[in-house]
Order: C-alpha cells, then sequence, then structure tokens
C-alpha cells in the first residue's frame, strides 16, 4: 500500500493540517421529518448522514430480549460516494462496519428501558473521503440524541494514525491509502473508555499509546462539536441570553 | 395505518376535496415547496438533491465505459437505480430493491430515456465495442410522499450537472471534462386520485388513502415521454386527458426552476 508521497512539508501535513487537527466538522441535527432522530454530518470530505427510528417492537421477534432493547446498526454507502461506482447494495465491509458501529454506540445507551424493543441506527454515505465510520458513530450518536434515546452520554469517534513514522490525528484520504498505520477509535468520555478499537497497519507498543493518547484528545474535540450540534438545536434563544 | 382509522382520513379527507381543499391547505394543482441543489457530491460526476415538501432525494450520476448491448452498438448505456433505503422511512427495510423500487427506478428510467433527454449516439466511443455506460443512482432519504416526482427531477438534475472526463480514442479518461449530451429536461408529474378528486404532487397522508395515481412525464415541447398508471384503482379517459394537461402546465413550472438552476452552474 506504501507509495511514494511526500506526507509532511514544513511540518504540515498533505492537506496543510498539523499532526494533532481534526478536519472541518460539522453537525446538523434533526433534518428529516420521517425518522424519530436525525443527523448530518461534514467532516472533511466525507457527507453523511443518520437516521434512527425506535424504540418500536423488536422484529422479527426471535431477536427480542426479554430485558432489554436490541440496537441495529446498518452502514451503507452510495454508489456515487466514491470515485469507482460502488455497487448498490450490502458488502461485506459495510456488514461489519455496522456491526463496530452497534459495539461502539451500546454501551453508552439505557437499552434495558426498553424490553422486546429494538433501536435502529441507518448511516448513509453520501460522500466518502476516509473515516467514514468514526464519522458515522460522531453523527449516530447525536442522532440518537435527537431521537431522545436515553443514554448515559454521548460518543464520539475520531482515529489516530501513522504516516512517515509520526502519529497523526485523522487521517485524510492519501494518509488512509498510503500510510502506514490506522487506528479508528471511539470513546465513552465520562467513562474514559474505548468503544470502538479497530488498527491495521503496523505500530510499535510506544507508538499504540501515543496514538490512543492523540485520539483520544480527538475524541474530546470531537464530543464538544456534538455538544454545541445539540444545544443549538434545543436551546431556544431565551435561554441562550441568560 | 390500520383500515379502520385510514377510513377515518379517507372519508375525511374526501370531504374536504369536495370542496377542494387538502389536509395540508395546498389546491389541487398545488405543489409542495420545491428545492433543487447541484453538485453536493464531489466524488459524483453529477449529483443533485431535491426536496418536495419533507420528501428528500439525493441522486448521483457515475460514468464508465463498456461494451454496448448487441441490438444498439451505436447508442450509450444508461441505467437507473433506486434505493428505498431504511433511512427514509420506518415501513423501508434494507436488502435488494424491491417491487416499489423497481417500478419507482423504471418510471424515472423511461421519462429519461424515452424523452430523448440524453443524445445516446454521442455516447458511442468505439462503435459496437466501447461506449460511455450512465448510472444514475437515486437514494430516498426522507420519504413523506410523491417519491416519483422528486427522483425523476433529482435524476435528470443529476444528469444535466454531470461534468465526466474527455476520452481519448482507446477510451481512457483524460484531465478535460466535459458534460453530457443533453437535449431535453423531461419532468415527471404524479397525480393521486381520491374518490372523484385528482390531485397534484400527492403527500403521505394522500397516498396512504389514495384510490390510484398516474405519473405523466413530459417533455420541453409538451409531449408525453412516458405514463404509468399505478395502484389499484382506474381512470377515465377525461380524467387522464386532464392530468396530462395539468401536467404539461406543471412541468413547465418544473422546468423553468431547474433550467435557471442549470444556468447558474456554468
Amino acid at each position: 500500500m506504501e507509495k511514494d508521497i511526500k506526507f509532511f512539508t514544513n511540518g504540515k501535513r498533505i492537506d496543510g493540517r498539523a499532526v494533532d487537527e481534526l478536519r472541518n466538522i460539522k453537525i446538523e441535527v434533526g433534518v428529516f421529518k420521517r425518522a424519530d432522530g436525525s443527523s448530518y454530518i461534514e467532516w472533511g470530505g466525507n457527507k453523511i448522514y443518520c437516521a434512527v427510528y425506535g424504540p418500536r417492537e423488536a422484529y422479527p421477534r426471535f431477536l427480542q430480549k426479554s430485558d432489554r432493547a436490541i440496537l441495529k446498526c446498518r452502514y451503507n454507502m452510495a454508489s456515487f460516494a466514491v470515485e469507482e461506482r460502488k455497487r448498490p447494495g450490502p458488502s461485506r465491509r459495510g456488514v461489519e462496519i455496522g456491526k463496530v458501529t452497534q459495539g461502539a454506540l451500546e454501551p453508552a445507551l439505557l437499552l434495558e428501558n426498553f424490553p422486546k424493543c429494538m433501536v435502529e441506527v441507518n448511516i448513509e454515505v453520501i460522500q466518502a473521503d476516509a473515516g467514514t465510520r468514526c464519522a458515522g458513530i460522531t453523527a449516530a450518536s447525536v442522532a440518537l440524541a435527537n431521537a431522545g434515546i436515553p443514554m448515559k452520554e454521548l460518543v464520539p469517534a475520531c482515529a489516530a494514525g501513522k504516516v512517515d513514522d509520526k502519529i497523526v490525528l485523522d487521517l485524510c484520504k492519501e494518509e488512509d491509502n498510503y500510510g502506514q498505520a490506522d487506528l479508528p477509535l471511539a470513546l465513552l468520555p465520562r467513562r474514559n473508555e474505548f468503544s470502538l478499537l479497530q488498527m491495521d497497519g503496523d505500530l510499535s507498543e510506544e507508538q499504540l499509546e501515543e496514538a490512543l493518547d492523540l485520539g483520544r484528545k480527538g475524541c474530546l474535540e470531537v464530543y464538544e462539536i456534538q455538544k454545541e450540534a445539540l444545544k443549538k438545536k434545543y436551546v431556544t434563544e431565551d435561554v441562550a441570553n441568560e | 395505518m390500520s383500515s379502520v382509522l385510514s377510513d377515518i382520513k379517507k372519508e375525511y379527507m374526501i370531504s374536504l376535496l369536495k370542496n377542494g381543499k387538502r389536509e395540508d391547505g395546498r389546491g389541487l394543482n398545488d405543489m409542495r415547496d420545491l428545492k433543487v441543489d447541484l453538485g453536493i457530491v464531489n466524488k459524483a460526476e453529477g449529483s443533485c438533491f431535491v426536496q418536495i415538501g419533507d420528501t428528500k432525494v439525493i441522486a448521483g450520476v457515475k460514468c464508465e465505459t463498456g461494451a454496448p448491448f448487441p441490438d444498439t452498438p451505436n447508442q450509450g448505456v444508461f441505467t437507473t437505480n433506486a434505493e428505498l433505503i431504511p433511512m427514509a422511512s420506518p415501513d423501508f427495510e434494507a436488502g435488494p430493491p424491491r417491487e416499489d423500487a423497481i417500478e419507482l427506478a423504471r418510471i424515472v428510467d423511461r421519462g429519461i430515456r424515452e424523452s430523448g433527454a440524453i443524445d445516446f449516439q454521442k455516447l458511442v466511443i468505439k462503435e459496437g465495442e466501447l461506449v460511455r455506460v450512465l448510472f444514475v443512482d437515486i437514494h430516498i432519504m426522507d420519504y413523506n410522499g410523491n417519491l416519483f416526482d422528486a427522483a425523476g427531477i433529482a435524476a435528470i438534475g443529476a444528469l444535466y450537472n454531470t461534468k465526466m472526463a474527455v476520452l481519448d480514442e482507446e477510451g481512457k479518461k483524460t484531465e478535460e471534462l466535459m458534460p453530457l449530451p443533453m437535449k431535453k429536461i423531461p419532468v415527471p408529474c404524479t397525480y393521486a386520485k381520491i374518490a372523484d378528486s385528482i390531485l397534484y404532487d400527492p403527500s403521505m397522508e394522500e397516498e396512504s388513502v389514495m384510490d390510484s395515481r398516474i405519473t405523466a412525464t413530459t417533455e420541453d415541447s409538451g409531449r408525453i415521454s412516458a405514463m404509468q398508471k399505478g395502484d389499484v384503482g382506474s381512470f377515465k379517459k377525461e380524467e387522464i386527458l386532464d392530468i396530462v394537461r395539468r401536467s404539461k402546465v406543471r412541468g413547465d413550472e418544473v422546468r423553468a426552476l431547474l433550467k435557471e438552476k442549470f444556468s447558474e452552474m456554468r
């Protein structure tokens, strides 16, 4: 995968960022009428919508759990989201991302409040530009809040990685494709625990520690953006002026 | 909706329609607010976001090359696909396109194909061997009635928005970009029939109680390029002609808005 690319110029990355700098992130809350909760995120060149349905009765029925709701997460990419047209429909990659997304979000939710129900998260990538799973989890957590699903905390996500033997935050496309390691993370900020952890590439133990620290810092910045987006939706002007 | 509830709702709607009124205050010929945004996805060669009321649809165009169909060696290939993704409604499920999605895609496809909107002969790179293959993919994001018009407008918008790579003689992409050879702007207009009333741009509530619907696609000169009756009910000849007449007027209005958007683009 490695290619002869100049990843750093005068200490700046390909897209002009510092090693610990996120791309621009913008989150909108409540973008769809039909869904119980929804959000839209632009993260660098990523454009992702998320819709949440539920809690409602779980089906097929054998999936029901008598003591809690189940969380279904579906990650899908539009055929026109990438350079080469992606065949529409489910892919193995999408199924896996749906599964790790569920694992990342579920620990923050109070699903025990809704036995035999399901909560569905739909993540739709309209434009992909590296880091869609982290952006998707970030958006999904906000959409779950918008749907009024009780939760202990929001879940921000962000990737760290390694390019040119340096640990960097939030890989861009070139860094993702030709870099040395990718470490997507989701954080439960109040518990200070990671609920998404994947890694591919090559890291030493020291580098892993550095990447986890940097990723945590990135997640906390994303967390602030999530909170701001929700406040913007719900705080009325009167309250804001007080 | 349960049948008892929908019966009550239907009677309420019919009583309103007798006075030429609709639940959301529109007249029989009124469209909800239409919003069109072009070029929202940079990775796609062309893209278009369409909002009709609360219905939201995104269409994207991808251009590839491939072999032509044996019976049309001197024409490019054009494929339309629609996905009713679970995001858009609690009733949509994941999986391969079902009946509704296939019908939707085919109505949009016919409207564009049959109107001659695209000059397919200009999509040939080497006759009988290599042609452009166009994919229009339609994503339904928020379903609140009348997907046909939203999807049709989004598809034609995305095609006009398309900038594809100029190809060399072997069919390799060059740096230069060119628009698609577009000639016409077909616009679908969908009408629902509830009792004896025919209303334009049905909302989700109206669709849930309608007896039947017709989508008529007209192009710039006022000619009809495609029609489709859907659902169970039936139409009188006069009703069909009435729908076609009304489609031309409404179609021209939508076309005017699209033309404005297309000219802003250049």
